[in-house]
């Protein structure tokens, strides 16, 4: 229930911000493509530390491993 | 059953990550991983493989496999487990998933499967993502279902089952051309047998010569979770990135977590890439926890599990990456050895070390410190 409320809070917000243009533009977005800007990098590892970490501690769930995307490409 | 306990996700999120980058598919790549850690009496070895391969423009495919082996003479398992002498085993995980795009959507389906000699899971995940605003922002959802089963060893009429559901949420946002944010949210609920079947607690016992008794946990038989995380990337004015991340955690079975991470990225000349990260992660401890009840069957929910105690850890990470290949061009081919090391600080706040032979209820608190170890390497074709 909660997710739901929260992704239609997203929706609305998103739905009110619809007259915004992209203000970052395509050719501004080197940098933002550059492999080092990546929020996981090496998939494999960062899936790795995420399951040792969710085996020592009682915390879970959003962790870093999830990425994250920049519309570089 | 392992204190490394894979709870749901694990190498799911690299098969369907609820975050993936919608618009495009994931990248070709093949990565080859060993690690190896050290750390409280226990030393876990194994590879992980995942390799991604996509057929024609919207369809990616992938395949995971990765081996936990075991050596645990952990102070839960000497000092009040079923095995003082510690004990050896093994986990295999195998995982299948799917991406598919269509225009700025990509949907994702994911299938894994662990299994060791006491405990079998299986987990199913469904993702979505869509850009919007030009690329500039990324939402993604998420549902992963569960289904364990739970055994004990030298005891073939024990069986139990868990099930599992996760529900998770990502927004990605470019906020500058040097700048992005990340904010994901996961709300879990389990329901079934949750806690260990070989751990126990302690209770004061003066008949017994050491001065305690012991009694096989008892835990609530749901829990429910919520995490959210909120993380940034940010390029500096020459070639390297900060990044910094907070998480807050909280569960109705009393804990509440928070985690700090701190990051540099910098390249040297072409081909090197160094890492440096400082995380730090504190919790306060599970309503029904102790260290030392005051008599047997002392409330309705028991646990001893220096996982739902009060604890700190913190560490660093510093990771090496060396490209061999990198070709451009109409065939792009890129191949790097890595080398990541990290290091933790555990001290736990109200978990005692029994081995200290102290009077009951007065041990010092138990700390150790771990090494963790990852050789890798990452082929993009």
């Amino acid at each position: 229930m909660k997710v739901v409320a929260l992704s239609l809070t997203v929706a609305l917000l998103l739905a009110g911000c619809s007259g915004i243009e992209p203000w970052v533009k395509p050719y501004e977005r080197d940098r933002l493509a550059d492999p080092i800007m990546s929020f996981d990098r090496n998939p494999v590892s960062g899936s790795y530390i995420d399951h040792v970490h969710e085996a020592r501690e009682g915390a879970r769930g959003a962790s870093g491993s999830a990425g994250g995307g920049c519309g570089c490409n | 059953m392992t204190v490394v306990r894979c709870r749901l996700q694990f190498l799911l999120v690299v098969l369907v990550s609820p975050m993936a980058l919608a618009g495009v598919l994931p990248e070709e790549r093949l990565d080859t991983l060993y690690h190896y850690y050290d750390g409280g009496g226990i030393e876990i070895t194994g590879p992980s493989v995942l390799v991604r391969k996509s057929i024609g423009e919207k369809v990616s495919v992938s395949g995971s496999y990765y081996v936990d082996t075991i050596s645990s003479a952990s102070i839960d398992v000497i000092t009040t487990g079923a095995s003082p002498l510690g004990y050896s085993e093994k986990r295999t995980q195998w995982g299948v998933g799917a991406d598919y795009l269509r225009g700025d959507t990509t949907m994702s389906l994911g299938l894994s499967t662990s299994k060791e000699n006491d405990y079998q899971a299986n987990t199913l995940n469904l993702g979505i993502s869509q850009e919007v605003f030009g690329g500039l922002t990324t939402i993604s959802m998420g549902y992963g279902s569960g289904q364990d089963e739970v055994g004990r060893r030298g005891d073939a009429t024990f069986s139990e089952t868990v099930d599992r559901h996760a529900y998770r949420l990502g927004v990605t946002q470019v906020l500058t051309r040097n700048l992005i944010m990340g904010f994901s949210y996961e709300a879990i609920a389990d329901e079934g047998f949750l806690n260990n079947p070989y751990r126990r607690v302690r209770y004061v016992d003066t008949n017994e010569a050491v001065g305690y008794g012991l009694q096989a946990e008892l835990y609530p038989e749901t829990r429910s979770s919520n995490a959210a995380a909120i993380r940034a990337k940010y390029y500096l004015p020459y070639r390297a990135a900060l990044s910094g991340e907070y998480r807050y955690y909280t569960d109705d079975w009393g804990i509440r977590g928070h985690t700090v991470e701190a990051g540099y990225v910098q390249p040297i000349r072409s081909k090197w890439l160094v890492d440096f990260k400082y995380r730090f992660y504190t919790q306060s401890a599970a309503d029904f926890y102790s260290d030392l009840f005051p008599y047997a069957n002392a409330q309705n929910f028991l646990a001893r599990d220096k996982e739902l105690s009060t604890f700190i850890s913190h560490g660093p990470h510093f990771g090496v990456s060396y490209s061999i290949i990198d070709r451009q061009g109409d065939r792009p081919l890129k191949l790097t050895v890595n080398g990541f090391v990290d290091h933790y600080i555990f001290n736990y706040d109200d978990f005692r070390d029994l081995t200290s032979g102290d009077a009951v209820g007065e041990e010092p608190f138990y700390n150790f410190d771990a090494n963790v170890f990852q050789a890798f390497i990452s082929l993009w074709f």
